[in-house]
Protein backbone atom coordinates (compact mmCIF):
# COMPACT_ATOMS: atom_id res chain seq x y z
CA UNK A 1 0.00 0.00 0.00
CA UNK A 2 1.33 3.49 -0.80
CA UNK A 3 1.20 6.58 1.35
CA UNK A 4 -2.08 7.87 -0.08
CA UNK A 5 -3.65 4.46 0.43
CA UNK A 6 -2.54 4.41 4.07
CA UNK A 7 -3.72 7.97 4.72
CA UNK A 8 -7.14 7.52 3.10
CA UNK A 9 -7.65 3.84 3.88
CA UNK A 10 -6.52 3.28 7.47
CA UNK A 11 -8.12 4.32 10.74
CA UNK A 12 -5.10 6.37 11.84
CA UNK A 13 -4.68 7.89 8.36
CA UNK A 14 -8.27 9.10 8.27
CA UNK A 15 -7.85 10.61 11.71
CA UNK A 16 -4.77 12.44 10.44
CA UNK A 17 -6.99 13.82 7.65
CA UNK A 18 -9.43 15.00 10.36
CA UNK A 19 -6.55 16.61 12.26
CA UNK A 20 -4.88 18.40 9.33
CA UNK A 21 -8.13 19.67 7.78
CA UNK A 22 -9.19 20.66 11.30
CA UNK A 23 -6.05 22.75 11.69
CA UNK A 24 -6.68 24.48 8.34
CA UNK A 25 -10.29 25.23 9.25
CA UNK A 26 -9.31 26.38 12.76
CA UNK A 27 -6.71 28.68 11.23
CA UNK A 28 -9.40 30.09 8.99
CA UNK A 29 -11.90 30.76 11.78
CA UNK A 30 -9.20 32.52 13.81
CA UNK A 31 -8.27 34.75 10.85
CA UNK A 32 -11.93 35.32 10.05
CA UNK A 33 -12.66 36.45 13.61
CA UNK A 34 -9.62 38.74 13.80
CA UNK A 35 -10.59 40.32 10.46
CA UNK A 36 -14.18 40.79 11.54
CA UNK A 37 -13.30 42.38 14.86
CA UNK A 38 -12.33 45.42 12.78
CA UNK A 39 -16.04 46.23 12.94
CA UNK A 40 -15.30 47.80 16.32
CA UNK A 41 -13.11 50.35 14.55
CA UNK A 42 -14.48 52.91 12.08
CA UNK A 43 -16.48 51.58 9.08
CA UNK A 44 -13.41 52.40 6.93
CA UNK A 45 -11.62 49.41 8.42
CA UNK A 46 -14.02 46.56 7.76
CA UNK A 47 -15.17 47.99 4.43
CA UNK A 48 -11.58 48.49 3.30
CA UNK A 49 -10.79 44.97 4.51
CA UNK A 50 -13.70 43.57 2.45
CA UNK A 51 -12.51 45.43 -0.63
CA UNK A 52 -8.96 44.21 -0.03
CA UNK A 53 -10.11 40.56 0.10
CA UNK A 54 -12.08 40.94 -3.14
CA UNK A 55 -9.04 42.56 -4.79
CA UNK A 56 -7.08 39.36 -4.20
CA UNK A 57 -8.92 37.82 -7.17
CA UNK A 58 -7.43 34.41 -8.02
CA UNK A 59 -5.69 34.24 -4.60
CA UNK A 60 -9.08 34.51 -2.92
CA UNK A 61 -10.25 31.54 -4.97
CA UNK A 62 -7.16 29.54 -4.03
CA UNK A 63 -8.00 30.14 -0.37
CA UNK A 64 -11.65 29.30 -0.97
CA UNK A 65 -10.81 26.04 -2.76
CA UNK A 66 -8.42 24.99 0.01
CA UNK A 67 -11.12 25.72 2.60
CA UNK A 68 -13.87 23.93 0.69
CA UNK A 69 -11.60 20.91 0.13
CA UNK A 70 -10.69 20.89 3.83
CA UNK A 71 -14.34 21.06 4.87
CA UNK A 72 -15.30 18.28 2.44
CA UNK A 73 -12.44 16.02 3.59
CA UNK A 74 -13.17 16.76 7.26
CA UNK A 75 -16.83 15.81 6.82
CA UNK A 76 -15.97 12.77 4.66
CA UNK A 77 -13.51 11.41 7.22
CA UNK A 78 -15.93 12.08 10.09
CA UNK A 79 -18.74 10.28 8.27
CA UNK A 80 -16.67 7.24 7.31
CA UNK A 81 -15.09 6.93 10.77
CA UNK A 82 -18.44 7.32 12.52
CA UNK A 83 -20.10 4.69 10.34
CA UNK A 84 -17.26 2.28 11.12
CA UNK A 85 -17.55 3.12 14.81
CA UNK A 86 -21.25 2.33 14.85
CA UNK A 87 -20.65 -0.94 13.02
CA UNK A 88 -17.90 -1.90 15.49
CA UNK A 89 -20.37 -1.90 18.42
CA UNK A 90 -23.20 -3.81 16.76
CA UNK A 91 -24.86 -4.86 20.05
CA UNK A 92 -25.31 -2.00 22.50
CA UNK A 93 -24.84 -2.21 26.27
CA UNK A 94 -27.85 -2.34 28.55
CA UNK A 95 -26.23 0.34 30.73
CA UNK A 96 -23.50 2.69 29.67
CA UNK A 97 -21.39 4.41 32.27
CA UNK A 98 -19.13 7.21 31.03
CA UNK A 99 -15.80 7.12 32.82
CA UNK A 100 -14.12 10.37 31.77
CA UNK A 101 -15.16 11.37 28.25
CA UNK A 102 -15.67 15.15 28.28
CA UNK A 103 -18.97 16.76 27.33
CA UNK A 104 -17.38 18.43 24.30
CA UNK A 105 -16.03 15.09 23.06
CA UNK A 106 -19.46 13.49 23.37
CA UNK A 107 -21.14 16.35 21.51
CA UNK A 108 -18.73 16.37 18.53
CA UNK A 109 -21.26 15.00 16.07
CA UNK A 110 -24.08 17.31 17.20
CA UNK A 111 -21.83 20.38 17.29
CA UNK A 112 -20.31 19.49 13.93
CA UNK A 113 -23.69 19.14 12.22
CA UNK A 114 -25.01 22.41 13.71
CA UNK A 115 -21.82 24.22 12.66
CA UNK A 116 -22.25 22.86 9.10
CA UNK A 117 -25.86 24.07 9.01
CA UNK A 118 -24.70 27.41 10.36
CA UNK A 119 -21.93 27.62 7.75
CA UNK A 120 -24.46 27.18 4.94
CA UNK A 121 -26.72 29.83 6.49
CA UNK A 122 -23.78 32.16 7.08
CA UNK A 123 -22.71 31.96 3.42
CA UNK A 124 -26.30 32.50 2.29
CA UNK A 125 -26.51 35.47 4.63
CA UNK A 126 -23.31 37.51 4.16
CA UNK A 127 -21.68 36.06 1.01
CA UNK A 128 -24.56 35.23 -1.33
CA UNK A 129 -27.36 37.40 0.07
CA UNK A 130 -30.09 34.75 -0.10
CA UNK A 131 -31.47 35.77 3.29
CA UNK A 132 -32.05 39.34 4.49
CA UNK A 133 -31.61 40.46 0.86
CA UNK A 134 -32.76 43.99 1.68
CA UNK A 135 -29.71 44.64 3.86
CA UNK A 136 -27.26 42.60 1.75
CA UNK A 137 -24.14 44.54 0.77
CA UNK A 138 -25.17 44.63 -2.90
CA UNK A 139 -28.52 46.22 -2.00
CA UNK A 140 -27.02 48.91 0.23
CA UNK A 141 -25.59 52.16 -1.16
CA UNK A 142 -21.84 51.95 -1.90
CA UNK A 143 -19.51 53.27 0.75
CA UNK A 144 -16.72 55.69 -0.13
CA UNK A 145 -13.57 54.81 1.77
CA UNK A 146 -12.47 57.79 3.90
CA UNK A 147 -8.93 56.64 4.65
CA UNK A 148 -6.42 54.33 2.95
CA UNK A 149 -6.73 50.65 3.98
CA UNK A 150 -3.28 49.32 4.82
CA UNK A 151 -2.05 45.75 5.24
CA UNK A 152 1.32 45.48 7.00
CA UNK A 153 1.97 49.15 6.27
CA UNK A 154 1.27 48.92 2.55
CA UNK A 155 -1.71 50.75 1.10
CA UNK A 156 -3.95 48.13 -0.51
CA UNK A 157 -7.18 50.10 -0.97
CA UNK A 158 -6.92 53.86 -1.52
CA UNK A 159 -9.17 56.45 0.12
CA UNK A 160 -12.05 57.46 -2.10
CA UNK A 161 -12.55 53.94 -3.48
CA UNK A 162 -16.24 52.98 -3.53
CA UNK A 163 -16.68 49.73 -1.57
CA UNK A 164 -19.51 47.51 -0.44
CA UNK A 165 -20.94 48.63 2.89
CA UNK A 166 -20.05 45.50 4.89
CA UNK A 167 -20.32 47.47 8.13
CA UNK A 168 -23.97 48.37 7.70
CA UNK A 169 -24.83 44.92 6.34
CA UNK A 170 -23.47 43.25 9.48
CA UNK A 171 -24.99 45.72 11.92
CA UNK A 172 -28.42 45.75 10.23
CA UNK A 173 -28.34 41.95 9.89
CA UNK A 174 -27.57 41.40 13.58
CA UNK A 175 -30.27 43.81 14.71
CA UNK A 176 -32.68 40.90 14.27
CA UNK A 177 -32.49 38.99 17.61
CA UNK A 178 -33.34 35.61 16.01
CA UNK A 179 -30.40 35.94 13.61
CA UNK A 180 -28.00 37.02 16.35
CA UNK A 181 -29.18 34.27 18.66
CA UNK A 182 -28.53 31.60 16.02
CA UNK A 183 -25.06 33.05 15.45
CA UNK A 184 -24.30 33.00 19.17
CA UNK A 185 -25.53 29.41 19.61
CA UNK A 186 -23.60 28.25 16.54
CA UNK A 187 -20.30 29.87 17.55
CA UNK A 188 -20.83 28.50 21.06
CA UNK A 189 -21.10 24.99 19.62
CA UNK A 190 -18.13 25.67 17.34
CA UNK A 191 -16.08 26.69 20.39
CA UNK A 192 -17.17 23.47 22.10
CA UNK A 193 -16.20 21.53 18.95
CA UNK A 194 -12.76 23.15 19.00
CA UNK A 195 -12.36 22.32 22.70
CA UNK A 196 -12.16 18.61 21.86
CA UNK A 197 -10.85 19.06 18.34
CA UNK A 198 -7.80 21.19 19.14
CA UNK A 199 -6.76 18.88 21.98
CA UNK A 200 -7.41 15.81 19.84
CA UNK A 201 -5.27 17.09 16.99
CA UNK A 202 -2.17 16.86 19.18
CA UNK A 203 -3.06 13.29 20.22
CA UNK A 204 -3.74 12.15 16.65
CA UNK A 205 -0.49 13.62 15.35
CA UNK A 206 1.31 11.98 18.27
CA UNK A 207 2.46 15.19 19.91
CA UNK A 208 0.49 14.96 23.15
CA UNK A 209 1.87 13.29 26.25
CA UNK A 210 1.13 13.31 29.97
CA UNK A 211 4.14 15.56 30.53
CA UNK A 212 2.37 18.55 29.04
CA UNK A 213 -1.22 17.37 28.52
CA UNK A 214 -2.38 19.52 31.46
CA UNK A 215 -0.75 22.64 30.03
CA UNK A 216 -2.09 21.86 26.56
CA UNK A 217 -5.61 21.52 27.98
CA UNK A 218 -5.35 24.92 29.68
CA UNK A 219 -4.15 26.54 26.44
CA UNK A 220 -6.99 24.91 24.48
CA UNK A 221 -9.64 25.95 27.04
CA UNK A 222 -8.30 29.53 27.03
CA UNK A 223 -8.23 29.60 23.22
CA UNK A 224 -11.84 28.36 22.98
CA UNK A 225 -13.02 30.89 25.58
CA UNK A 226 -11.28 33.79 23.82
CA UNK A 227 -12.64 32.58 20.48
CA UNK A 228 -16.18 32.39 21.86
CA UNK A 229 -16.04 35.80 23.55
CA UNK A 230 -14.61 37.36 20.38
CA UNK A 231 -17.45 35.93 18.33
CA UNK A 232 -20.06 36.80 20.94
CA UNK A 233 -18.88 40.42 20.89
CA UNK A 234 -20.11 41.29 17.40
CA UNK A 235 -23.80 40.23 17.55
CA UNK A 236 -23.76 41.05 21.29
CA UNK A 237 -22.64 44.63 20.70
CA UNK A 238 -25.28 45.09 17.98
CA UNK A 239 -28.06 43.66 20.19
CA UNK A 240 -27.00 45.94 23.08
CA UNK A 241 -27.03 48.92 20.75
CA UNK A 242 -23.30 49.57 21.08
CA UNK A 243 -22.84 49.22 17.35
CA UNK A 244 -25.20 51.35 15.27
CA UNK A 245 -25.46 51.61 11.48
CA UNK A 246 -23.41 54.55 10.28
CA UNK A 247 -24.89 57.35 8.15
CA UNK A 248 -22.79 57.28 4.99
CA UNK A 249 -23.39 60.99 4.34
CA UNK A 250 -22.58 62.06 7.89
CA UNK A 251 -19.46 59.89 8.00
CA UNK A 252 -18.19 61.46 4.78
CA UNK A 253 -18.93 65.03 6.00
CA UNK A 254 -17.01 64.71 9.27
CA UNK A 255 -13.81 63.80 7.47
CA UNK B 1 -15.14 1.54 50.27
CA UNK B 2 -14.72 -0.56 53.43
CA UNK B 3 -17.53 0.53 55.71
CA UNK B 4 -17.75 -0.10 59.45
CA UNK B 5 -20.24 -2.88 58.95
CA UNK B 6 -18.16 -4.42 56.19
CA UNK B 7 -18.32 -7.83 57.86
CA UNK B 8 -22.12 -7.79 57.74
CA UNK B 9 -23.47 -9.99 54.96
CA UNK B 10 -25.29 -8.12 52.20
CA UNK B 11 -28.01 -9.00 49.72
CA UNK B 12 -27.75 -8.02 46.08
CA UNK B 13 -29.55 -8.80 42.85
CA UNK B 14 -27.44 -9.87 39.89
CA UNK B 15 -29.00 -8.86 36.58
CA UNK B 16 -27.05 -11.04 34.18
CA UNK B 17 -27.04 -11.19 30.38
CA UNK B 18 -28.04 -14.73 29.40
CA UNK B 19 -27.60 -15.94 25.84
CA UNK B 20 -27.36 -19.63 24.99
CA UNK B 21 -25.20 -19.15 21.91
CA UNK B 22 -24.02 -16.67 19.26
CA UNK B 23 -27.25 -16.91 17.25
CA UNK B 24 -29.66 -17.34 20.17
CA UNK B 25 -31.63 -14.36 21.48
CA UNK B 26 -30.28 -12.89 24.71
CA UNK B 27 -31.91 -11.22 27.70
CA UNK B 28 -31.21 -9.98 31.20
CA UNK B 29 -32.21 -12.37 34.00
CA UNK B 30 -32.33 -11.41 37.69
CA UNK B 31 -30.66 -13.65 40.28
CA UNK B 32 -31.13 -12.59 43.91
CA UNK B 33 -28.17 -13.39 46.13
CA UNK B 34 -28.65 -13.24 49.90
CA UNK B 35 -26.24 -13.59 52.79
CA UNK B 36 -23.29 -12.50 50.63
CA UNK B 37 -20.02 -12.04 52.52
CA UNK B 38 -18.44 -8.68 51.65
CA UNK B 39 -15.07 -10.44 51.59
CA UNK B 40 -16.24 -12.63 48.75
CA UNK B 41 -14.87 -11.79 45.32
CA UNK B 42 -17.30 -10.98 42.55
CA UNK B 43 -16.37 -14.15 40.67
CA UNK B 44 -16.90 -16.21 43.86
CA UNK B 45 -20.40 -14.76 44.02
CA UNK B 46 -20.97 -15.94 40.45
CA UNK B 47 -19.70 -19.38 41.57
CA UNK B 48 -22.18 -19.42 44.45
CA UNK B 49 -25.05 -18.33 42.22
CA UNK B 50 -24.05 -21.01 39.72
CA UNK B 51 -24.03 -23.66 42.46
CA UNK B 52 -27.61 -22.70 43.25
CA UNK B 53 -28.58 -22.83 39.58
CA UNK B 54 -26.96 -26.26 39.16
CA UNK B 55 -28.84 -27.63 42.19
CA UNK B 56 -32.08 -26.35 40.68
CA UNK B 57 -31.19 -28.06 37.41
CA UNK B 58 -30.76 -24.79 35.53
CA UNK B 59 -27.94 -23.87 33.19
CA UNK B 60 -25.15 -22.07 35.13
CA UNK B 61 -23.95 -18.65 33.98
CA UNK B 62 -20.97 -19.00 31.64
CA UNK B 63 -18.17 -16.53 32.43
CA UNK B 64 -14.47 -16.40 31.54
CA UNK B 65 -11.91 -16.65 34.34
CA UNK B 66 -8.55 -18.24 34.98
CA UNK B 67 -5.87 -17.02 37.41
CA UNK B 68 -8.19 -14.97 39.65
CA UNK B 69 -5.23 -12.91 40.77
CA UNK B 70 -5.44 -10.11 38.21
CA UNK B 71 -2.60 -11.08 35.92
CA UNK B 72 -3.94 -13.31 33.15
CA UNK B 73 -6.54 -11.10 31.48
CA UNK B 74 -9.08 -13.90 31.08
CA UNK B 75 -11.90 -12.53 33.21
CA UNK B 76 -14.04 -9.91 31.57
CA UNK B 77 -17.61 -8.77 32.30
CA UNK B 78 -18.96 -5.25 32.09
CA UNK B 79 -20.34 -4.54 35.57
CA UNK B 80 -22.77 -1.61 35.87
CA UNK B 81 -21.54 -0.28 32.52
CA UNK B 82 -17.81 -0.37 33.39
CA UNK B 83 -15.52 -3.12 32.09
CA UNK B 84 -14.09 -5.00 35.10
CA UNK B 85 -16.54 -3.19 37.37
CA UNK B 86 -15.91 -0.58 40.07
CA UNK B 87 -12.39 0.21 41.19
CA UNK B 88 -9.34 1.49 39.38
CA UNK B 89 -6.53 -0.61 37.96
CA UNK B 90 -8.03 -4.01 38.78
CA UNK B 91 -9.61 -6.80 36.78
CA UNK B 92 -13.02 -8.33 37.53
CA UNK B 93 -11.45 -11.08 39.65
CA UNK B 94 -10.08 -8.43 42.01
CA UNK B 95 -13.50 -6.90 42.67
CA UNK B 96 -14.86 -7.76 46.12
CA UNK B 97 -18.46 -7.59 47.21
CA UNK B 98 -17.58 -4.81 49.71
CA UNK B 99 -17.48 -2.57 46.65
CA UNK B 100 -21.27 -2.88 46.54
CA UNK B 101 -23.99 -1.92 48.98
CA UNK B 102 -26.82 -3.93 50.45
CA UNK B 103 -29.79 -3.99 48.07
CA UNK B 104 -27.79 -3.11 44.95
CA UNK B 105 -28.88 -4.33 41.56
CA UNK B 106 -25.66 -5.29 39.76
CA UNK B 107 -25.93 -5.37 35.98
CA UNK B 108 -23.49 -7.83 34.41
CA UNK B 109 -22.94 -7.87 30.64
CA UNK B 110 -20.36 -9.36 28.32
CA UNK B 111 -17.75 -7.14 26.61
CA UNK B 112 -19.55 -5.75 23.57
CA UNK B 113 -17.74 -5.45 20.22
CA UNK B 114 -18.32 -6.83 16.77
CA UNK B 115 -14.71 -8.03 16.77
CA UNK B 116 -15.40 -9.95 20.02
CA UNK B 117 -18.29 -12.23 18.99
CA UNK B 118 -20.33 -13.62 21.86
CA UNK B 119 -19.83 -17.29 22.65
CA UNK B 120 -22.25 -17.78 25.53
CA UNK B 121 -23.68 -15.60 28.33
CA UNK B 122 -20.74 -13.50 29.52
CA UNK B 123 -18.08 -15.21 27.42
CA UNK B 124 -16.81 -13.52 24.26
CA UNK B 125 -14.21 -14.68 21.75
CA UNK B 126 -11.23 -12.33 22.02
CA UNK B 127 -9.02 -14.21 19.55
CA UNK B 128 -9.01 -11.09 17.35
CA UNK B 129 -6.27 -9.88 19.72
CA UNK B 130 -4.24 -12.99 18.92
CA UNK B 131 -4.50 -12.20 15.21
CA UNK B 132 -3.19 -8.68 15.85
CA UNK B 133 -0.24 -10.11 17.81
CA UNK B 134 0.44 -12.65 15.04
CA UNK B 135 0.59 -9.78 12.54
CA UNK B 136 3.59 -8.16 14.22
CA UNK B 137 3.70 -8.37 17.99
CA UNK B 138 7.04 -10.18 18.07
CA UNK B 139 10.73 -9.75 17.30
CA UNK B 140 12.60 -12.06 14.95
CA UNK B 141 15.89 -13.02 16.60
CA UNK B 142 18.13 -16.02 16.35
CA UNK B 143 17.25 -18.43 19.10
CA UNK B 144 19.89 -20.32 21.01
CA UNK B 145 21.81 -19.68 24.18
CA UNK B 146 20.62 -16.69 26.20
CA UNK B 147 22.71 -13.60 25.41
CA UNK B 148 24.80 -11.98 28.12
CA UNK B 149 22.76 -9.76 30.38
CA UNK B 150 23.15 -6.04 29.68
CA UNK B 151 25.08 -6.63 26.47
CA UNK B 152 22.65 -4.25 24.76
CA UNK B 153 22.44 -0.96 26.64
CA UNK B 154 18.86 0.20 27.27
CA UNK B 155 18.24 3.59 28.87
CA UNK B 156 16.45 3.14 32.20
CA UNK B 157 13.64 5.50 31.19
CA UNK B 158 12.97 3.54 27.99
CA UNK B 159 13.03 0.24 29.84
CA UNK B 160 10.52 1.53 32.40
CA UNK B 161 8.23 2.96 29.73
CA UNK B 162 8.39 -0.28 27.73
CA UNK B 163 7.49 -2.16 30.93
CA UNK B 164 4.48 0.14 31.47
CA UNK B 165 3.25 -0.85 27.99
CA UNK B 166 4.13 -4.49 28.54
CA UNK B 167 1.87 -4.57 31.60
CA UNK B 168 -1.03 -5.07 29.16
CA UNK B 169 -2.72 -8.41 29.89
CA UNK B 170 -4.77 -8.33 26.67
CA UNK B 171 -8.11 -8.57 28.47
CA UNK B 172 -9.99 -6.35 26.00
CA UNK B 173 -11.39 -3.89 28.57
CA UNK B 174 -10.16 -1.02 26.37
CA UNK B 175 -12.31 -2.28 23.49
CA UNK B 176 -15.25 -2.85 25.83
CA UNK B 177 -15.01 0.63 27.36
CA UNK B 178 -14.56 2.52 24.08
CA UNK B 179 -17.80 3.82 22.60
CA UNK B 180 -16.38 2.85 19.21
CA UNK B 181 -15.07 -0.58 20.31
CA UNK B 182 -11.60 0.56 19.24
CA UNK B 183 -8.56 -1.58 20.04
CA UNK B 184 -6.14 1.34 19.85
CA UNK B 185 -4.93 1.09 23.47
CA UNK B 186 -4.18 -2.64 23.19
CA UNK B 187 -2.39 -2.29 19.84
CA UNK B 188 -0.55 0.82 21.03
CA UNK B 189 0.70 -1.00 24.14
CA UNK B 190 1.89 -3.98 22.10
CA UNK B 191 3.53 -1.79 19.45
CA UNK B 192 5.23 0.40 22.07
CA UNK B 193 6.59 -2.34 24.35
CA UNK B 194 8.77 -3.52 21.45
CA UNK B 195 9.25 -0.20 19.67
CA UNK B 196 10.78 1.37 22.78
CA UNK B 197 13.56 -1.21 23.03
CA UNK B 198 16.65 -1.72 20.81
CA UNK B 199 15.65 -5.31 20.08
CA UNK B 200 12.40 -4.08 18.57
CA UNK B 201 13.94 -1.61 16.13
CA UNK B 202 14.56 -3.82 13.04
CA UNK B 203 10.83 -4.51 12.62
CA UNK B 204 9.54 -1.28 14.12
CA UNK B 205 8.00 0.07 10.90
CA UNK B 206 6.63 -3.18 9.51
CA UNK B 207 5.23 -4.04 12.95
CA UNK B 208 3.13 -0.92 13.39
CA UNK B 209 1.88 -1.03 9.79
CA UNK B 210 0.92 -4.71 10.02
CA UNK B 211 -0.69 -4.52 13.47
CA UNK B 212 -2.75 -1.40 12.67
CA UNK B 213 -3.75 -2.90 9.30
CA UNK B 214 -4.92 -6.10 11.01
CA UNK B 215 -6.74 -4.13 13.69
CA UNK B 216 -8.64 -2.19 11.00
CA UNK B 217 -9.44 -5.35 9.01
CA UNK B 218 -10.88 -7.11 12.06
CA UNK B 219 -13.64 -4.52 12.42
CA UNK B 220 -12.55 -2.62 15.52
CA UNK B 221 -13.68 1.00 15.61
CA UNK B 222 -11.59 4.18 15.49
CA UNK B 223 -10.18 6.26 18.31
CA UNK B 224 -12.04 9.47 19.21
CA UNK B 225 -9.55 10.47 21.92
CA UNK B 226 -11.99 10.23 24.82
CA UNK B 227 -9.59 8.08 26.85
CA UNK B 228 -12.27 5.80 28.25
CA UNK B 229 -9.91 2.90 27.44
CA UNK B 230 -7.13 3.94 29.79
CA UNK B 231 -9.68 4.75 32.52
CA UNK B 232 -11.05 1.20 32.31
CA UNK B 233 -7.69 -0.55 31.84
CA UNK B 234 -6.97 -2.93 34.76
CA UNK B 235 -3.26 -2.18 34.27
CA UNK B 236 -3.86 1.61 33.96
CA UNK B 237 -1.96 1.74 30.66
CA UNK B 238 -1.68 5.33 29.47
CA UNK B 239 -3.29 6.62 26.28
CA UNK B 240 0.08 8.32 25.70
CA UNK B 241 0.99 5.07 23.96
CA UNK B 242 -1.80 5.74 21.44
CA UNK B 243 -0.20 9.10 20.56
CA UNK B 244 3.11 7.28 20.29
CA UNK B 245 1.64 4.69 17.93
CA UNK B 246 -0.02 7.38 15.79
CA UNK B 247 3.38 9.02 15.36
CA UNK B 248 5.06 5.69 14.66
CA UNK B 249 2.40 4.78 12.11
CA UNK B 250 2.74 8.10 10.27
CA UNK B 251 6.54 7.88 10.15
CA UNK B 252 6.43 4.24 9.05
CA UNK B 253 3.89 5.06 6.30
CA UNK B 254 6.13 7.79 4.92
CA UNK B 255 9.26 5.63 5.10
CA UNK B 256 7.53 2.62 3.54
CA UNK B 257 6.52 4.80 0.58
CA UNK B 258 9.90 6.38 -0.11
CA UNK B 259 12.60 4.11 1.28
CA UNK B 260 14.23 2.08 -1.53
CA UNK B 261 13.94 -1.69 -1.27
CA UNK B 262 16.70 -4.10 -2.25
CA UNK B 263 16.23 -5.35 -5.79
CA UNK B 264 18.79 -8.13 -5.91
CA UNK B 265 17.25 -11.54 -6.54
CA UNK B 266 20.55 -13.43 -6.73
CA UNK B 267 21.28 -13.94 -3.06
CA UNK B 268 24.34 -12.96 -1.13
CA UNK B 269 27.48 -14.37 0.38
Amino acid sequence: MNLAGRIFGSSIGRKVIMAITGVILTGFVIGHLVGNLQIFAEPDHINGYGAFLHQLGPLLWVARIVLIASAVLHIWAATVLTMENHAARDVKYGVKHTLRATLSSRLMRVSGVVVLAFLIYHLAHFTLGFTQAATFKESLPLYTLGTDFKVAGFITVRAGTPTFDVYNMVVLGFQKPVVSLFYIIAVGLLSLHLLHGADSMFQTMGWRSEKWAGGLRKIVVLFCLVYFVGNLAIPGAVLLGKLQPHEPARAAATR
Amino acid sequence: MVAENSTQPISVTLRVWRQAGPAAPGKFVDYPATNVSPHMSFLELLDVVNDGLTLKGEEPIAFAHDCREGICGTCSCTINGKPHGPGHGVATCQIYMRAFSDGDVIIVEPFRARAFPLVKDLVVDRSAFDQIIQAGGFISVRTGAAPDANSIPVPKGDADLAMDAAACIGCGACVAACKNASAMLFVAAKVSQLGLLPQGQPERDSRVLAMVGTMDALGFGNCTNQYECSAACPKAISHDFIARMNRDYLKASVRASFKPAASSATGGA
